[in-house]
């Protein structure tokens, strides 16, 4: 029986989800229900009805979907073979292929096969993740895994329950362990306004990064609407409501307050 | 830049593309005056050479440090009524047209019609070569198959090398001294031939020395009466550059450039040459004077920046020939074409960096000028820094410099039967066409319009159009049991045609050899003196004959429509899909739509539509290539449009890809405008499935918004592109960086954004400057966008 898992939208060219170019592949189902989410298509585990705007990008994934549904069930050859086609510019680049999502290790079994084709393969991996998954899962697939883009929103406990849905608990204490595990960490928060991008948040963060050495890249994700029109287009309430962007005097602001503890910052990725 | 090059460049953009009708009424004055009459045909076009340019008047601009202007002045354009005799009606639209109009003033009609047109009329090559074509190509010709570029413009399409920096004309007239002393009058047939074309070239070469030395007195006499003695020693120092060169070599910076000029005057005062001529590798050329400059102290970087940015005014300076007919329909641009190349590879193979390629590319991104227009030469030992380089001015939005793969062009040259170290040597100019610069005469000849002849093979043989006949009779649509059937039928129909085309190529090529020999294009191009052959006669070392394919996009999704939909799936029946093509889809919208969107399409990196794809493009490859040509060469393919996909489109019923009546077709090897959807690595893969290698060039254009461009990061994230496309063996990529919503505005606001230059297709133009429908498709072409 050949694995398969619900992927969501594939996308080629991705330039800020890690080095190089690389396909960024969209995985169906996360535990967390952050207010901003910017796939909240992606937030349900479950294929869903689709409205003509989706088929038609359904249809874009040229993978053999059933195109009225959102995040159809997709074997892992089928998805490998899509994969492959733009080898030669992960080479070129030193790019590869970033798992993300929803939350990829929702789907652990799917997400550790493909890791492992990629792996043999040749291609270069990496997993975009909340964090929020047993420790087990997370440590299976750490040989197979290059660089994990890892999302830190919140370090008030509080905050993170009211805007995410779930306690930052296990997130930070992945964290933790990931860090002694090994593999190549970039910490990447989002910059919600008032919400995670608040100084004491983000001097929190700092504060809470302090004792990882290990952790050298920091990605500042700013704000934008993507998601209101797709919460909509989903008929779900987006709780953020209106909320101004942060301009280029407010990211570097944000990126300096990072790099003078020494970290390397990019802004968007 | 500097007050003074501010200045120039200014009054080049100011000065307003007029018809100047001295070169006409000097040509017409010679010939009337019986000479032509009295001595062989090449001596008789050195003489009308000689003739123009003893009495045309000269131009020294006020201020500018490199001299010679085709006209008497800045874009004043000359015509060439041995070639094209235009009508009184071809001026009032020239003077009239809304888009690459020419002022027409009053004294210059009456000269047209009371000497010029009395004279030529019937015996200009165009109207030769009207009548002397056949019917089969008339028809096809008339319908919009093919184009023909040497109805009104001369064979031209070639590049100068290296040669003019290491000799002198008097070392061309020593050669050609040479190869007639060697005549063998008593075994050589031709040696009559021989004689009469090295003469005429050695008239041509004396005519060019003495137009310079023209100047020479000129700016001697300009020195005298200048009051600012900075000037003043300028001047005199012109009017020994004008006294040296272009006799000798060239010893200085300044004295290569200027020599350079003179030659290029000369080539596009001879004739109107298609790809008016160009330095070709400039940086490699001119590195030995500026190093050598630096070095003993005559030349500082600054200085040498000022004169590169002259030499680029007086490029800008010369619009292109005005272009009538379906030629301005499928080249409709000021743009002569002259494509500096940066960068590549030296004739040993290593990267040919170096510091001018840095120098010359600050002097593009400053003078932000339609000509010359520029490229980068992208090998696989180019450094990352020259790309990433090229690639910020790129972002600027000026879609120039085109960037394209070093090795791919040699693999195509060497292909074809070049030596490596011509084919190293070499570069593409124009477009995007390959050559072996100095050393090969490679002539386009005509655009192809493939889904017209798939248009055509749908109507059983019938232009739709105007209900004749002018195809091969390959049955009815609703007898073609299996796809490849109908491919077989198309393709018999597309060798139909290139038939037509390659026996109307044959007759033209010789017209042109016979009565409009090019004796001074000869003297620069290999091996033309040695072997005493005309370049219009086969003279050049290299002989390449072109025709362009164009709709590679339309085609493929078209025939990929009708594989799914008629063949396959059998969603739809050959019969219902033609009733819908000819009513335009009006009352089809649904089934429009699914061929729209419910249809594989090219550029998406999917095997099913690419395969289609490169059916064609063998086809097409399998009925031209290897044919000879009459100056022992032989015919190639290349792919790419200038502005003939939407001329072409314009001829086009509705396709089966879903594109409508008379939209544009799509461009070079492009996707149809909208059709890749999955961004930008997709298209490249797409576009490398056909074999570049066994082109002579082709055409890819990627649209980005400048967001994805704004960082470094960008910057490094596109040379990667460029890099993958590269290595499986791509030839070209050109971007256009700029968002939707500027060329809207540029479009309801025209007189605001008279400065914004886009790129159009191997070339770029200002934005304004473009007809509404190539305006609308340009803002249609993918946005290839991040979120």
């Amino acid at each position: 029986m050949p694995v398969t898992g619900n992927i969501f939208d594939l996308k080629k060219f991705a330039i800020h989800d890690g080095p190089g170019i690389r396909t960024t592949v969209f995985f169906k189902g996360c535990p967390l229900e952050c207010w901003w989410c910017h796939n909240p298509e992606g937030m349900n585990a479950e294929a869903e009805c689709a409205d003509a705007e989706y088929r038609r990008k359904a249809y874009d994934l040229s993978l053999p979907l059933d195109t009225n549904v959102i995040g159809p069930n997709v074997a892992v050859d089928t998805l490998m073979a899509e994969l492959r086609k733009d080898s030669v510019f992960y080479m070129e680049s030193g790019g590869g292929v970033t798992m993300s999502g929803g939350e990829p290790l929702m789907q652990h079994d799917f997400l550790v096969q493909l890791l492992d084709r990629c792996v043999a393969s040749g291609i270069d991996t990496a997993v975009d993740t909340s964090g929020y998954a047993p420790w087990e899962e997370l440590e299976e697939i750490i040989p197979l895994v290059t660089l994990f883009l890892y999302d830190i929103k919140l370090i008030d406990d509080e905050l993170h329950t009211q805007y995410t849905g779930v306690s930052n608990g296990l997130i930070l204490e992945n964290l933790h362990r990931l860090c002694g595990a090994g593999g190549e960490i970039t910490i990447r928060v989002p910059l919600i306004p008032g919400i995670t991008d608040t100084d004491s948040n983000l001097h929190d963060i700092v504060r809470f990064l302090e004792p990882f050495e290990r952790i050298e890249h920091i990605g500042l994700l700013p704000y934008n609407r993507i998601g209101e029109d797709k919460f909509e287009r989903l008929g779900i309430t987006y709780k953020p409501g209106r909320r101004t962007t942060q301009d280029g005097n407010e990211l570097e602001r944000i990126a300096g307050l990072f790099e003078q503890h020494g970290y390397q910052v990019s802004i968007g990725g | 830049m500097n007050e003074r090059i501010r200045r120039l460049r200014q009054q080049s953009l100011d000065a307003r593309p007029t018809i100047s009708i001295e070169r006409a009424a000097l040509i017409t004055e010679y010939y009337r005056s019986g000479v032509p009459g009295r001595v062989s045909v090449p001596v008789a076009r050195a003489l009308g050479f000689q003739y123009i340019l003893e009495h045309k008047k000269l131009c020294v601009n006020e201020d500018e440090l490199i001299v010679g202007e085709r006209g008497p002045a800045p874009k004043a354009t000359p015509t060439y009524p041995e070639i094209c005799t235009h009508s009184m009606e071809d001026f009032d639209i020239l003077d009239s047209r809304e888009k690459i109009s020419f002022g027409v003033d009053e004294e210059v009609r009456r000269i047209q019609r009371d000497d010029i047109i009395p004279f030529w009329s019937g015996r200009s090559i165009r109207d030769r070569i009207f009548e002397d074509v056949d019917r089969s190509w008339r028809d096809a010709y008339e319908a919009g198959i093919f184009t023909e570029f040497q109805e009104q413009r001369a064979p031209g399409h070639t590049v100068l090398d290296d040669k003019i920096y290491r000799m002198g004309f008097n070392d061309f007239r020593n050669k050609i001294k040479h190869t007639l002393e060697q005549l063998d009058f008593y075994n050589d047939p031709t040696a009559l031939q021989k004689r009469e074309e090295l003469k005429a070239m050695d008239i041509a070469a004396g005519a060019l020395i003495d137009f310079a030395g023209r100047h020479a007195e000129l700016l001697r006499d300009l020195a005298a009466a200048e009051s600012n003695p900075s000037r003043a020693a300028e001047l005199t120092e012109m009017a020994r550059i004008c006294g040296r060169i272009p006799v000798n070599a060239p010893e200085t910076f300044w004295e290569a450039l200027q020599y350079y000029w003179f030659v290029h005057i000369g080539v596009i005062t001879e004739l109107n040459t298609w790809d008016s001529f160009n330095p070709g590798r400039l940086d490699r050329h001119l590195l030995p004077f500026y190093r050598k400059g630096i070095a003993d102290g005559t030349l500082t970087e600054e200085r040498a920046r000022e004169l590169l940015q002259s030499f680029w005014v007086k490029f800008n300076n010369q619009p292109a020939p005005p272009k009538v007919g379906v030629t301005a329909l499928e080249s409709n641009t000021y743009t002569d074409f002259c494509l500096i190349n940066l960068g590549g590879v030296t004739e040993d193979g290593e990267a040919a960096t170096n510091e001018l390629t840095y120098l010359i590319l600050d002097v593009i991104e400053e003078m932000r000028l339609l000509q010359p227009s520029s490229m980068v030469q992208i090998s696989r030992k180019s450094p990352q820094a020259f790309l990433e380089r090229a690639l910020r001015i790129v972002r600027t939005g000026y879609g120039q410099p085109s960037i394209f793969n070093t090795e791919a062009i040699i693999q195509e040259l060497v292909r074809q039967g070049k030596t490596i170290t011509d084919a190293r040597n070499g570069g593409s100019s124009g477009c995007v066409e390959t050559g072996a610069f100095g050393k090969e005469s490679y002539i386009l000849t005509g655009y192809l319009n493939l889904p017209k002849i798939l248009e055509i093979t749908l109507h059983n043989g019938t232009d739709p159009r105007t209900g004749t006949c002018i195809g091969l009779e390959t049955g009815p649509v609703d007898e073609f049991r299996t796809f490849d059937g109908f491919y077989g039928a198309f393709e018999r129909q597309l060798r139909h045609f290139i038939d037509i085309k390659i026996k109307g190529n044959m007759i033209i090529e010789r017209l042109w050899a016979r009565y409009l020999p090019a004796p001074f294009m000869s003297l620069l191009i290999d091996d033309c003196i040695e072997t005493g052959k005309d370049y219009n006669d086969g003279g050049a070392r290299y002989n390449t004959a072109y025709i362009q394919g164009v709709g590679l996009g339309s085609i493929t999704d078209s025939l990929t429509a009708l594989r799914y939909h008629v063949f396959e799936k059998e969603t739809l029946s050959f019969g219902d899909l033609v009733a819908a093509l000819e009513a335009d889809f009006d009352g089809f919208a649904d089934l429009r739509h699914m061929l729209i969107e419910e249809t594989p399409k090219y550029g998406n990196d999917e095997d099913y539509p690419d395969a289609q794809a490169i059916k064609v493009f063998e086809s097409f490859f399998d009925a031209v290539d290897g044919r000879p040509n009459t100056k022992g060469g032989h015919f190639r393919i290349n792919m790419l449009p200038t502005t003939s996909h939407v001329y072409f489109g314009s001829v086009n019923g509705a396709l089966p890809d879903g594109r409508r009546a008379h939209e544009p077709l799509s461009e070079g090897i492009s996707p149809v405008q909208g059709a890749d959807r999955k961004g930008p690595t997709a298209v490249c893969k797409s576009a490398s499935k056909i074999d570049h290698l066994k082109t002579g060039g082709t055409l890819l254009n990627q649209k980005f918004t400048p967001q994805i461009l704004a960082d470094d990061g960008g910057i490094e994230k596109l040379a990667h592109l460029i890099r993958g496309y590269f290595a499986l063996d791509g030839h070209h990529i050109q971007f256009n960086v700029v968002t939707a919503e500027t060329l809207r505005k540029a479009q309801q606001e025209p007189e605001k954004y008279k400065d914004l230059i886009v790129r159009v297709a191997g070339y770029s133009d200002y934005f304004v400057d473009l007809g509404k429908d190539l305006q609308d498709e340009i803002i249609r072409r993918t946005e290839h966008g991040i979120d």
